[in-house]
């Protein structure tokens, strides 16, 4: 019996951030003190709160140490397992809170958020199917091998859970149309294979949770009549793969895999696929190609994998997150429950990675229906350094961005889709005024166009032309009838991909000429970046009234083109400036002005 | 790389015995051709033509589709990598965070392009897509280790600890 409970976050923000080190630094700690043996330490999933890793949380007292060092670990060992008083030194501090606070009921971040998906994850430890099991784990199994195949779907439609991939299919009709293909060989594929940049839940879930996919899966099998199924993971993953495979060893070992499952007339086969790098394999007849060692190209639909699938078999395909979310839908009394949290049209929660130029990055579950401002301000702390809040890109580069005027828009599929944007699988990029809207666009459809497959014309093609005319734009080429060239192109584009990929990708530059058409025209009739991104666009300034002559921009330029004495102002050599940014970095008076080129020394702007 | 370091290594015996024992288990199974490639990969950290003949040959798949395979797929190389593989995160947090300007730098110090690898074969710098850990951003992976919150100016120090 262990006296506490250790979890050390071990997923890829806190070990990227030292967590490993810190994990160190406890065990020879505690080994050096002789009580190694009571606490038990686990280097588990996620808690979500990115920002201040690395992070431990100390079981049963859910006290929540972050930002830690490893110099800290005597005095936590000392002053909190020894001497059983918390560490307020080591606590979450920031302007979000007055004193140092404890975990999710003082933790602003925390305090909106709602676990259902994540319910686990940071709090078991991800390779013991015993803590998953001691949740609840496997009972949700065990209810849908009681039922009928038809009422395990019609309860998650009813339930209203729909994909959380991407479209927002509802789960429940899927399930039923692949029940009800003839065929008695049927497979279950979860789309484990994240590629939308900016976006990590699923790998988060995966980490922290992999127990939950297995069971979904299963059930999924269960309700569809499926006794096989594929799990097609990005190989950029390789944490998720190795507790992945931990998790199926040891669900076959306790007879939650393999035949007769739990003595039912059930049986099913669980395997691991390895993606190889190719965005385009997330659309899901791609992923099919690509799980039976083809090229992952797509092919017209349909007839729909619930049809036609892997091997030509019926297949389902659904995302992780929704395979997360049955077993809480399936469990006695769970339909009830996950229907109360939501919109009419979105029941449930969703976990978003909210990342950019916000506060408190890191891993979000919210219910749908909140707002962008709560999500951005409540959850995420608001902008980094104080700064303007100027867009949100929600859905990767299927999505679309969110101007600041639609702050209050509601999240949930049906308002996302009405303002251009997707619910996608949950990225949350968030934009200050110093990110241009043009370059987003570009940046976007640069990896659309490298992604796209090639099979189809109008994605092949059309990405190339529309890239070269932001191209063109951004390097102060634009003409004036460009934006109606983009419109007319991305609509084409749109109503004639072959490809969810194709058929998605001009959002990001639909979206962003209809909430930011002045900043593309500032570019193509003005010649001037506001944001200073586009370098051939705007100028460096130091504003001269402000510069205390701290030589910390001269030392940073790496073509020495600032001059000046100390603690006199300095000046920057506009034929030298290669507006690398590396002065702007270091400007702690934030002196440093973005000016349209040829502006003399006094201009503000 | 230079054609002459290319040559050296491309002109090394390839020992397909190994191959042999990647391909036993999956005889007959087409549909394991990726995961092969990604065996054959992880042993000689690229995919060698002798190699990929070799898989052809006993797999019963034309050369050609096999090579339509491996250049779908980003992670597979038909050229050898550098000691140390440098991936540049461009997912969109780090865009956003300044990635453009880390990629420049470091091509800089280098002196190679992105997807290439210098000519001491000492690094291999990609880009990639999504490292996952865009609370970090900008970000970068050297290996299995990532470095995050990147600026221009730790570039340096961080490349130096890679021999």
């Amino acid at each position: 019996m262990y006296e506490k409970h250790i979890m050390i976050c071990g997923a890829t923000g806190c070990l990227s951030s030292g967590s490993n080190q810190i994990a160190e630094a406890l065990t020879e700690e505690l080994e050096s003190r002789g009580i190694r043996d009571k606490y038990r330490l686990v280097m588990g999933g996620c808690p979500g709160f990115c920002e201040v890793g690395p992070i431990i949380v100390i079981f049963p007292d859910e006290v929540f140490y972050c930002r830690l060092k490893t110099k800290d670990m005597a005095e936590l060992v000392e002053q909190h397992l020894i001497g059983g008083e918390i560490v307020e030194r080591l606590l979450y501090k920031g302007p979000d809170v007055d004193a140092p606070a404890r975990f999710y009921d003082s933790i602003p971040f925390y305090s909106k958020q709602r676990f259902n998906v994540l319910r686990n994850s940071g709090v078991i430890d991800p390779e013991s199917i015993d803590e998953y099991i001691m949740r609840g784990g496997y009972r949700a199994l065990k209810r849908a091998l009681e039922m009928d195949s038809q009422a395990i779907c019609d309860e998650v439609k009813d339930a209203g859970l729909r994909g959380r991939g991407g479209a927002g299919f509802p789960t429940g009709m899927k399930w039923g149309f692949t029940n009800k293909a003839p065929g008695p060989k049927k497979y279950i594929v979860c789309n484990a294979d994240e590629g939308d940049p900016g976006a990590f839940m699923d790998r988060s879930i995966l980490e922290g949770d992999p127990h939950a996919i297995l069971e979904g899966m299963l059930i999924a099998g269960k309700a569809c009549g499926a006794d096989e199924g594929y799990i097609y993971c990005r190989a950029e993953y390789p944490l998720a793969i190795k507790r992945l495979r931990t998790a199926i060893e040891q669900a076959k070992e306790y007879g939650f895999l393999g035949n007769n499952i739990l003595g039912y007339d059930f049986n099913f086969k669980m395997n691991i696929k390895e993606g190889a790098g190719a965005f385009v394999c997330g659309e899901e007849t791609a992923l099919l190609a690509s799980i039976e060692g083809k090229r992952g190209m797509p092919r017209p639909r349909p007839p729909f994998p619930a049809q036609v699938g892997v091997f030509g078999k019926p297949t389902t395909i659904n995302n992780v997150e929704t395979f997360a979310n049955v077993p809480l839908i399936v469990r006695e009394g769970g339909a009830e429950e996950f229907k109360k949290v939501g919109t009419e049209g979105s029941k449930g929660t969703k976990v978003f990675a909210l990342a950019g130029k916000v506060r408190n990055t890191g891993l979000v579950e919210v219910p749908m229906g909140i707002t962008i401002e709560e999500i951005i301000f409540d959850v995420g702390g608001g902008i980094q350094g104080g700064r303007e809040f100027k867009a949100v890109q929600a859905g990767g580069p299927s999505g679309g961005c969110i101007p600041q005027d639609l702050i209050n828009l509601p999240i949930d599929y049906d308002s996302l889709t009405q303002a251009g944007a997707i619910m996608g699988s949950g990225g949350l990029v968030v934009m200050d005024d110093r990110t241009c809207m043009v370059d987003l666009a570009k940046y976007f459809l640069s990896f659309t166009q490298k992604e796209s497959c090639g099979k189809c014309t109008p994605c092949r093609e059309g990405t190339k032309r529309m890239l070269e005319i932001l191209e063109r734009i951004t390097e102060g080429e634009g003409k004036p009838e460009d934006l109606d060239t983009l419109d007319s192109l991305a609509h084409s584009i749109k109503d004639s991909a072959l490809c969810g990929l194709g058929q998605t990708c001009p959002n990001p530059v639909l979206t962003t000429i209809r909430y930011f058409r002045n900043e593309y025209e500032e570019h193509i009739n003005e010649d001037y970046c506001q944001s200073g991104i586009c370098k051939p666009l705007f100028q460096y300034l130091i504003d001269q009234d402000n510069c205390t002559g701290c030589r910390a921009c001269v030392r940073a330029c790496p073509v020495e083109a600032i001059e000046g004495e100390k603690k006199e102002p300095h000046e920057i050599i506009q034929d030298l400036c290669t507006r690398c940014g590396s002065c702007i970095e270091k400007c702690r008076q934030d002196c440093i002005l973005i000016t349209r080129v040829g502006s003399e020394a006094d201009v503000g702007n | 790389m230079s054609s002459e370091a290319e040559a050296a290594v491309l002109n090394q015996d390839i020992d397909l015995s190994q191959v042999d024992s990647i391909i036993e288990p999956y005889l007959g199974r087409k549909e394991m051709v990726i995961p092969i490639l990604q065996k054959v990969q992880e042993h000689f950290g690229y995919l060698p033509r002798p190699a990929m003949e070799h898989v052809a040959r006993r797999m019963r798949i034309p050369l050609s589709r096999l090579y339509g395979v491996t250049t779908f797929y980003a992670q597979f190389k038909l050229k050898p990598l550098g000691r140390n593989i440098i991936r540049v995160c461009k997912g969109t947090a780090c865009h956003i965070q300044g990635s453009p300007k880390i990629s420049e730098r470091i091509e800089e110090i280098l002196d190679v392009e992105s997807g290439d690898t210098t000519d001491d074969l000492r690094f291999t710098l990609e880009e990639v897509a999504c490292i996952g850990c865009c609370a970090l951003a900008p970000v970068i992976m050297i290996n299995d280790d990532p470095h995050g919150r990147l600026t221009q100016d730790k570039l340096k120090d961080i490349l130096d600890s890679y021999e």
